[in-house]
């Protein structure tokens, strides 16, 4: 495999004094949907964190935890769905929450201002009978103290910050009116209404084109370094991931199953699945024969008698540990983590 | 459209001005000059309003192209360009505005689309379509969708022998057996993805057109399901209509590539040429868009409308309307970066720039690729 160059991409760790506080730290979170034909496992022993001003892209194949992941932490998972166990944490100006048992109403001052999520359709997640000007002055008039008459002119001005051609006609646009790429910038400027310390993105590309989508994740990119934001980039192209995130995470079936900043994770993946998935992605130096399918499905997750390791049906170095043990989780450098009993080893940068 | 109904039957063949463009062969399919406007009700069908121009949407303007038998071609292009339509118009489920179609040395044109359905063409140019689960119906089994087309264009089969090609079917497309009986909702999206190519090579067809087939699909599946196109289109020997905008899926399946740009191709060409050796401005940006491992972060995040990929970028700003274009106007005008006087004065058409590669721009101009 002839993987990234071996340039790191700009530092993963934050330069300021605080790097040591994470923005947001998720410690052995599990989820689960509880159906009529079995309860489901949707995220099992899931931890990472996420420090200031930093992108961080997760990925994954549709069922994998992903959305369920982005929900949770903001704390608007579906009714059917239960965290069983573990805690997020949220550290701001010196204070720590634990975003799962904030009351509602606490929560409701964080939501929307501090953080902050971009849905993945941006037509069905923006409301389909009101001006889009107006949707953006809502959020403005939940979390903000501006006085009345200044709520119009910030709107436009977000408008004008996504680069939103002629921003004060397209206050008045219903989104119906307006091309995929427009309402997904819409939902940006609606996101970053408050200036959020953290920004989730889940899809944001899915369904634009290619030329769309790199203007998009340009504008993000950019907007994130200017703010200072913190952003997370849920999606299943593990290419896009790679251009725009300063670190990824892996999952698969409801588990994280790597992290690694992200240069070392394609120079050197550990985990069987992490390299499968970079072999399966069509590129262009790469002939029809390199591309590599991966054979067998997700596991059903309904099942009581899961592996520990989700992936072991589908690979190809599973012995008995794989089985039966207790997965491990293994720090392969300070920052790189896989959970896997043979982790691929290879170069070590 | 007034054809006289009794060519439905009898094939119309073309008189002898044979095709120019490859004269050792006859291509399977033959599009000359086709075009379709759409026209869009407008202010001046309001009472006292002045008269207005009639406002027409040029989804398709002008198009001439040739697959060839056992051909794969590849058609590109952002959403809105008129890719969908111009599969349609081939397809024969939409009327052009005029030009022609002449697919099998028969101009299919002149059979009307309402009665298209029940011609013997319609088994040779089947679909797959992009969503699989929109795309089948919901309270058929997989076996019902198969068997379907069989049933309404095939010969007459018995349930016995129905049966029999029905896993014949399922066996080519590496669908188990027993998931024949299942419904939609009880598949996976790489199995529901088999049903509907099973649905397609069910009668045969000569030209398959796959309007996207894999962009819904995981690229562990994706992988699986390129595979199996590949090998179908030898076994079966069928010419592939291939539509995406993912480029990398394109680049692996089809010898020729077709890039559409607001109604009009902007560029054509066989497949290593157009991707090592882009001409046109707007081939090399969705070129250059396309993400890969390979880019170093510090490149992909330059800022934006600069040159941050291997090629220039387009600007930002918004494509021209599609609705009554000015035919003078190079149609990529103020989004590219070569706009000069030259383009706003002339529309370049598509000149051949070497062998079967052609270009329309004014300023064709190879960057070399870094490798």
């Amino acid at each position: 495999m002839n993987i990234a160059p071996p340039t790191l991409p700009s530092s993963p760790l934050p330069s300021s004094p605080l790097s040591s506080i994470p923005l947001l730290a998720v410690r052995n979170l599990c989820a689960e949907f509880r159906t009529r034909s079995g309860t489901v496992s949707a995220l099992e022993n899931i931890s990472f964190y996420i420090n200031p001003s930093e992108t961080v892209g997760i990925v994954g194949e549709s069922g994998s935890g992903k959305s369920v992941l982005a929900l949770t932490i903001m704390g608007i998972l579906d009714p059917a769905g239960h965290v069983t166990a573990g805690e997020i944490l949220w550290s701001q100006s010196a204070a720590t929450l634990n975003l799962l048992n904030t009351p509602e109403k606490v929560f409701r001052q964080l939501r929307g201002k501090d953080l902050s999520m971009i849905f993945q359709s941006p037509r069905t997640a923006l409301n389909p009978i009101r001006k889009v000007g107006k949707q953006i002055v809502d959020v403005l008039r939940c979390h903000t103290q501006l006085p009345p008459a200044q709520l119009k002119p910030r709107a436009i001005e977000l408008l004008a910050s996504v680069k939103i051609p002629d921003p004060a006609q397209r206050y008045e646009a219903y989104p119906y009116e307006l091309s995929g790429g427009l309402c997904q910038r819409i939902m940006i400027a609606l996101a970053l209404a408050c200036s959020p310390q953290l920004l989730i993105a889940d899809e944001p590309t899915t369904g634009l084109d290619v030329t769309t989508q790199a203007t998009v994740m340009n504008l993000l990119k950019d907007l994130a370094t200017d703010r200072q934001m913190a952003t997370v980039v849920i999606t299943h192209d593990l290419a896009l991931a790679s251009e725009y995130c300063d670190r990824i995470l892996v999952m698969h079936a409801g588990h994280l199953i790597e992290s690694a900043p992200t240069a070392e994770l394609f120079q050197s993946p550990q985990h069987p699945y992490t390299a499968k998935l970079i072999a399966a992605t069509p590129e262009p130096h790469k002939g029809f024969n390199d591309l590599a399918p991966i054979l067998g499905n997700l596991p059903d997750l309904r099942r009581s008698d899961l592996p520990p390791c989700r992936f072991v049906s589908r690979c190809d170095q599973a012995t008995d540990p794989c089985h039966n043990q207790p997965l491990v989780n293994t720090q392969v450098t300070e920052t790189h983590q896989v959970s896997c009993w043979h982790p691929l080893g290879g170069p070590q940068l | 459209m007034n054809t006289p109904s009794s060519s439905l039957n009898a094939p119309i063949s073309k008189p002898s001005t044979a095709p120019s463009s490859t004269s050792s062969s006859t291509p399977l399919l033959e599009v000359t000059n086709l075009t379709k406007h759409f026209s869009l009700s407008s202010a001046s069908t309001l009472p006292f309003a002045p008269a207005a121009l009639p406002q027409k949407l040029h989804a398709v303007d002008d198009i001439t192209f040739a697959i060839q038998a056992g051909e794969s071609v590849g058609l590109v292009g952002e959403s809105g360009c008129g890719k969908s339509t111009l599969i349609r118009l081939v397809a024969r489920l939409l009327e052009p505005t005029s030009g022609e179609i002449l697919f099998n040395n028969t101009l299919i044109h002149q059979i009307p689309v309402g009665l298209f359905a029940r011609s013997p063409y319609r088994a040779d140019i089947q679909m797959v379509f992009q969503d699989h689960t929109d795309s089948l119906n919901p309270r058929f089994t997989a076996f019902d969708t198969i068997t379907e087309p069989i049933k309404r264009l095939g010969p007459k089969l018995s349930r016995d022998q129905l049966k029999h090609r029905a896993a014949e079917l399922a066996q080519q497309v590496g669908l188990p057996a027993e998931l024949l009986s299942r419904f939609p909702h009880q598949l996976s999206g790489g199995q529901k993805a088999r049903v509907g190519i099973a649905r397609a090579i069910a009668l045969n067809p000569k030209l398959l057109i796959l309007d996207e087939p894999t962009s819904a699909l995981d690229v562990s599946v994706q992988a699986v399901i390129l595979h199996l196109l590949a090998e179908l289109k030898e076994q079966l020997n069928m010419s592939y209509l291939f539509i995406s905008h993912d480029l990398n899926v394109v680049r692996l399946l089809c010898d020729r590539i077709l890039v559409m740009y607001l109604g009009k191709f902007v560029e054509t060409g066989p497949t290593d040429t157009l991707f090592n050796h882009p001409q046109h401005p707007y081939t090399q940006a969705l070129i250059s868009a396309i993400p890969t491992f390979q880019r170093p972060l510090s490149a992909a995040v330059g800022s934006s409308g600069q040159s941050s990929g291997p090629f220039p970028r387009l600007s930002e700003a918004e494509a021209r309307s599609p609705i009554n274009p000015d035919p003078h106007i190079c149609r990529l005008y103020g989004r590219c970066f070569k706009s000069s006087d030259r383009c706003q004065q002339i529309s370049p058409q598509l000149q051949p720039i070497s062998d079967n590669h052609q270009v329309a721009c004014h300023y064709p101009e190879a960057f070399p690729r870094p490798s």
